[in-house]
């Protein structure tokens, strides 16, 4: 069978579903990797404020998070 | 060929009850899953009450939760004021904790929070206490407070008021539910996909040697869920104390 063919196979609602979730998830990984990166750099240069950038990274994870999330329930709705 | 089938998403997250199945009042692992939290909280409140001090077992687990909660929370996010918010914050983070924690604890393996009802119970619960808080703080001045940030020009005002409106009240309670239901649901169906492939592994035919790879897999992420209770627990407590300290601030 060729690849076309079980491209063709897969677009049923749940194949497309799957498909947009993935390009869904592209957005908040660079979103997240990109945060988390730059707080370890301000933890590394200011040891002594760790603290606080740890909290207001997490609540940065959450906000951004969010967006894959509804993204993930999404896809329960629309592959249903 | 591999005898693959995963079950359909109502099959590992509804359950029948084991007394009066199908009433309203029906006892099912969900509700058992509510009980045991109820009670572990409920006892570490009770239990660290002794106040030695020199504090040992359970007493010493109270006053640490109590510590985390007081200075990672509160005092982080509100500051000296918010300390009145304690208790409240400290019984939402334990209460959580132990719903998602059963993700992981065998026999039960089910948190009760990969079913919509309770996360969204406690976000309608935060919403209020934080609407209440702004209230109480503003009087009716805290529509303004809440709805016109300081310094926009006038031309925009109008969009910047629906947009606030939009974003405060209705899809914040909203994004605060589905954080934490589905953090939880993925987690839980991460969990079953990885014991399915195990278990359809383990046959007399040569690929059975292939088993450990999906079995390390059901450990690993054992252990990752674990990491993942505590801190959804932690950011749902924490996005508590933000919302409560931005809508009962004066420091604009």
């Amino acid at each position: 069978m060729s690849i076309a063919v079980l491209a063709a196979e897969g677009l049923t609602n749940k194949g497309v579903a799957a498909l947009t979730y993935g390009l869904g998830a592209i957005g908040p990984g660079i979103g997240i990797g990109y945060l988390v990166g730059q707080s370890v750099q301000a933890m590394a240069r200011q040891p002594e404020s760790a603290g606080m950038v740890r909290t207001t990274m997490f609540l940065g994870i959450a906000f951004v998070e969010a967006l894959a999330l509804i993204g993930f329930v999404v896809f329960f709705l629309a592959g249903a | 060929m591999l005898a693959l089938e995963f079950p359909p998403l109502s099959h590992i997250t509804n359950w029948g009850g084991y007394v009066g199945d199908g009433e309203i009042w029906e006892i099912n692992k969900i509700v058992l899953v509510y009980g045991f939290a109820l009670l572990f909280t409920w006892l570490l409140f009770f239990l660290g009450r002794k106040g030695e001090i020199v504090p040992t077992g359970a007493q010493n687990l109270a006053e640490m939760s109590i510590e985390f909660v007081e200075d990672g929370i509160v005092m982080d996010t509100m500051g000296e004021e918010g300390k009145k918010y304690t208790p409240f914050l400290l019984s939402l983070f334990l209460f959580i904790f132990f719903t998602n924690i059963f993700e992981v604890v065998p026999v039960i393996q089910m948190p009760a929070s990969a079913r919509i009802a309770m996360p969204m119970t406690l976000a309608i619960i935060a919403y209020l206490v934080y609407h209440g808080a702004g209230f109480k703080s503003h009087g009716l001045g805290y529509f303004k407070h809440a709805l016109v940030p300081p310094g926009v020009p006038i031309g925009i005002l109008p969009l910047v008021v629906i947009i606030e409106f939009v974003s405060k009240f209705l899809v914040q309670p909203f994004s605060h539910t589905v954080r934490l239901f589905a953090n939880l649901l993925a987690g839980h169906i991460l969990l079953v996909t990885f014991a399915v492939l195990t278990s359809a592994l383990i046959t007399p035919k040569w690929y059975a040697i292939f088993a450990p790879l999906p079995f390390a897999g059901v450990v690993f992420f054992t252990a990752f869920e674990v990491f993942v209770s505590f801190l959804q627990a932690y950011v749902f407590t924490l996005l508590t104390g933000v919302y409560i300290n931005a809508a009962a601030s004066h420091e604009h």
